[in-house]
């Protein structure tokens, strides 16, 4: 159970809508993280360089947090069977929908694209439903 | 070189926000995906935000006409904005249902990469193997 945390969700999102338009408009690329991820894996060409760059600033934001002096809570229960599950249909789903969370559900829903609304609405309802599944039936 | 640099910049103020957002803590997405449940909002107000700020700054900064996004769109997955199709509905379906069982999108899955918990480096491994499967069963576009 998490308290609803308003100022840091504001906060926080406005720094990805921030993020996602600079890349937006220096690269003219979508800040969709699984399609930047997956695209550092071969063949490698002329856009693997500002990806493994813009993954590196991912990756190093948490102990640079860390090292602040603030604490990042990461609490995981599934176990780790679940969690193997969990990353492979996260990975081919994401490639196969041709998005993910902040692909579709933030750069392209704020680009107006029917896909990006379609694909959130239908990625929320799955993990909605299986979320109420493995807690309230099962 | 300076792209390089810029990218690196972006990428650690996208985590940044993920992180002060709380949205690296697979509990909290969770906790928002349980509707029915002691519901936390919070995700809602993340991408609200995320949308707006995105939105206004895309409004508001010349040279990114609709035009132009379209024709990146088009380039990078080469289907139109519009077009909705069964790759879209089923990969959205199997993407919500890995969300679903671990509260961890890609994003959150990167920064949880120095978390020091066993069940971040499963995922972030499961994910990419998720791609190579992906790319090997279709042919990379």
């Amino acid at each position: 159970m998490t308290a609803f945390t308003v100022l840091s969700a504001l906060a926080g999102g406005a720094l990805i809508g921030l993020a996602s338009a600079l890349l937006l408009f220096t690269h003219n690329r979508i800040a969709g993280i699984s399609g930047i991820a997956a695209g550092i894996l071969p063949p490698w060409g002329a856009d693997t360089g500002w990806r493994l760059w813009f993954l590196a600033g991912l990756i190093i934001s948490a102990p640079l947090y860390r090292l602040a002096g603030y604490a990042i809570p990461v609490q995981i229960d599934a176990p780790w069977v679940a969690m193997a599950a969990a990353g492979l249909l996260v990975g081919y789903g994401s490639r196969l929908g041709g998005g993910c969370t902040s692909g579709h559900g933030v750069c392209g829903i704020a680009r107006l694209s029917v896909r990006s609304i379609v694909a959130t609405l239908v990625f929320m309802l799955a993990a909605g439903l299986v979320v109420y599944l493995s807690r309230h039936v099962l | 070189m300076g792209k390089h640099i810029a990218a690196f910049i972006f990428g650690l103020i996208f985590g940044l926000g993920l992180i002060i957002a709380q949205m690296t803590n697979p509990a909290k997405v969770l906790a928002f995906l349980d509707v029915s449940g002691a519901w936390d909002p919070s995700l809602a107000l993340v991408m609200a935000s995320a949308l707006l700020t995105l939105g206004l700054l895309q409004r508001f900064i010349p040279g990114l006409s609709e035009e132009s996004a379209t024709q990146q769109d088009q380039a990078s997955c080469g289907t139109p904005k519009s077009q909705i199709d069964g790759k879209l509905i089923v990969g959205a379906a199997i993407f919500g249902i890995g969300w679903g069982l671990s509260g961890i999108c890609p994003g959150p899955a990167l920064v949880g990469l120095t978390s020091g918990l066993s069940g971040s480096y499963v995922f972030i491994g499961a994910m990419f193997a998720g791609f190579v499967l992906f790319y090997g069963l279709h042919r990379r576009q």
